[in-house]
């Protein structure tokens, strides 16, 4: 780790004790990243500014809000008419949850397309999973708060999955509760939690920058990089472009926050929550969608449970499951077309969980969640068997040429393909 | 290759088919009835003053009879473009409970412009006793909290319709067109001429319910339009933070390809 030349005296003393500014030097200046990363790539920092703004937000959120049974629903009704700008702080908190999950679900489904999963991130990819999983609780908690009809019938629906666990199921549910049913302990507790999970979300994201920063960026080629030709200095060629990134999703984010502030909440969330009335259709938040298609997919409700977190589970040990040594689905011409089913099955599942559980619904949700598992669990190790990838490129820098100045390219179809 | 504009085409159009297809999953349940031309729809969108008055004299004198309005207090109606004067004589015809003074009594007194406005019935039970078992809802947040928003509202309040042959309706029940299930509790509660405007325009039934849909709309966010100016202001910032990132992008990018 080299020091950076610092001219500042002030700057010099601290950093000899304190070496914050020898470290941001090396993690941003020297810090070498392909120059070949695409667009898809400013979906990582787009997430960790979008979980500042959760954060900041909830925090202004927060000095306002009442976590009890009888004022919570009032109290967000303050924050949004009386409270200076708390419309805007709230719309952007309850917007930006769904924005955050868009951005991570690329982030995901990006991984997934150029193998970055695979070694040596393994570790990284399996720290982003529990990103995911500390998110989709710290989601889930978070609706629960405005203390509408479906935060109270999503919290008691989903609460209530545990009891499916056998001999301990139901004293699980009852310390979920803190009570014998959905109510102010619950609501609580859940507060708390919601409060403290985005916390724990930042010490995971450090631990997956730490481990991102282990072996740098993988790249829309997938190949390993081979010297400084094929890298450009984090700063400034990443942060202008990450900038212009981030510019174009808060203009996309600010649309939705000011033009359409409730598009993506449900209606029936503006009627306070009422143990005695339970809505026609509860239906979770659309990010959670897939994931309770394949729950009430399977009749058996403990098999249903299991099978929604083996769902998630899977992701844990995908590095394992996909064997090509090849990372990029650029030079997979199988596993190319498997990504693109895959996903249009996790859309079709999203859809389905929408959707009542009955008639053809359900048996669409069924095959759409064997499709699910089995590309998972079947296609994939099976691929990394049977699939010819293409040859790969020598070097980024040598890609990135192309086949310019007449000198035939060694892999002519990297240069071609779209990344 | 494709080109860098190409690939933030795409990348836009993720996130804009992305979004609905979140939303779209919500409209499934609801009946389907016809949209309207509201001078709050769309992005520049406005309340007409006008409008909410006539509404709020509809809610006033007809809605408010079993209907509370809990989020709304007599100075937010300083929004309709009544001056504070004439807000203090509204709230002063309403008389608001308050206490416990000195000799540790409750009491009664004229309301003031920072009460809340008065609930029709002190509790749940009681409304529900005057209405047949049926709970009359709060109406403060009435176009959010329905699917379908103002078009519903205005929908229901002006499809009470002759029953149709072979529908059979419950005790204390009535026939409406878009409510789920076509059955409501609550009566047409608009009639032809039932109010008198101060502003000469004609209370037919529909101009009713209009007028009201507008007031609740307005009821359900009273910082719309300060919502809407501000996101006009703040998207042609961004748009504009965009281009200079872009060309900054550009520039930087330029020794590298």
């Amino acid at each position: 780790m080299s020091s950076p030349k610092l001219t500042n005296p002030v700057a010099r003393w601290i950093d000899h004790r304190l070496p914050v500014f020898t470290f941001l030097h090396h993690e941003m200046h020297e810090y070498p990243t392909p120059k070949n990363l695409n667009y898809w790539w400013n979906f990582g920092s787009l997430a960790g500014i979008t979980l500042v703004i959760m954060i900041v937000t909830g925090i202004i959120l927060s000095m306002h809000y009442t976590a009890h049974v009888d004022h919570a629903f009032q109290s967000v009704e303050r924050i949004m008419r009386d409270v200076n700008y708390g419309w805007l702080i709230r719309y952007i908190h309850a917007n930006g949850a769904s924005f955050f999950f868009i951005v991570v679900y690329i982030h995901i489904f990006r991984g997934l397309y150029y193998g970055s999963y695979k070694a040596p991130r393994e570790l990284l990819w399996m720290l982003g999973v529990v990103i995911l999983l500390l998110m989709m609780a710290t989601a889930f908690m978070g609706y629960v708060l405005p203390w509408g009809q479906m935060s109270f019938w999503g919290a008691t629906v989903i609460t209530n999955l545990f009891s499916a666990i056998p001999l301990v199921g139901e004293s699980i549910v009852t310390l979920l509760w803190g009570g014998f049913s959905v109510d102010n302990p619950t609501l609580n507790r859940f507060f708390s939690l919601h409060y403290l999970l985005p916390f724990v979300i930042v010490g995971v994201v450090v631990l997956h920058i730490v481990a991102l920063h282990r072996f740098g960026s993988n790249n829309p080629l997938g190949i390993d990089v081979r010297g400084d030709q094929d890298t450009v200095s984090f700063h400034p060629y990443y942060t202008v472009k990450d900038m212009f990134g981030l510019s174009v999703f808060l203009t996309i984010m600010a649309a939705v926050v000011f033009f359409l502030p409730n598009s993506m909440g449900h209606p029936d969330n503006y009627i306070p929550a009422n143990p005695m009335v339970t809505p026609a259709h509860i239906v979770p938040e659309w990010y959670f969608l897939p994931f309770y298609a394949i729950l009430r997919a399977v009749p058996d409700k403990l098999l249903g449970v299991l099978a929604m977190f083996a769902a998630i589970a899977v992701l844990f040990v995908l590095p394992w499951l996909d064997r090509s040594p090849v990372r990029s689905a650029t030079f997979r011409p199988i596993y190319k077309i498997m990504f693109w089913v895959f996903l249009l099955d996790c859309v079709a599942l999203t859809y389905l969980g929408a959707k009542p559980a009955e008639g053809i619904y359900v048996v669409l949700s069924r095959l759409c969640t064997v499709y699910y598992f089995a590309h998972f669990i079947i296609l994939l190790p099976a691929l990394s068997v049977f699939e010819t990838p293409r040859s790969l490129p020598r070097s980024i820098g040598k890609s990135v040429l192309g086949g310019g100045n007449g000198i035939p390219a060694p892999a002519p179809a990297a240069a071609r393909e779209k990344p | 290759m494709m080109g860098r504009p190409q690939k933030l085409i795409i990348l836009l159009l993720t996130v804009l088919v992305t979004v609905p297809i979140a939303t779209t999953a919500r409209s499934a349940e609801s009946v389907a009835f016809p949209t309207q031309e509201w001078s709050f729809n769309g992005p520049l969108g406005t309340f007409n003053r006008g409008e909410l008055q006539r509404g709020f004299q509809v809610y006033k004198e007809v809605c408010a009879t079993c209907h509370s309005l809990n989020f709304i207090s007599f100075r937010n109606l300083t929004d309709l473009g009544f001056n504070e004067n004439e807000v203090k004589a509204i709230a002063a015809e309403f008389q608001v409970e308050d206490g416990p003074n000195n000799e540790g009594d409750m009491f009664e007194r004229a309301a003031i412009p920072s009460d809340m406005w008065p609930s029709p019935y002190p509790n749940d039970n009681a409304a529900r006793a005057s209405n047949n078992g049926a709970l009359p809802p709060d109406l403060s947040l009435m176009v959010d909290a329905r699917a379908g928003g103002a078009d519903y509202l205005y929908a229901l309040l002006s499809g009470y319709h002759e029953t149709p042959q072979g529908k059979e309706i419950g005790e204390g029940m009535y026939y409406n067109a878009y409510y789920p299930g076509n059955q409501i509790a609550m009566p047409s509660p608009l009639v032809e001429d039932g109010v008198e405007y101060g502003d000469g325009t004609r209370a037919t039934l529909v101009q009713q319910a209009r007028d009201v849909t507008a007031f609740l709309a307005w009821a359900t966010e009273p910082n719309m339009e300060q919502r809407k100016r501000m996101g006009v202001m703040v998207i042609i910032f961004l748009l504009v933070m965009t281009g200079l990132f872009y060309y900054s992008k550009k520039k930087i990018w330029s020794d590298v390809h």
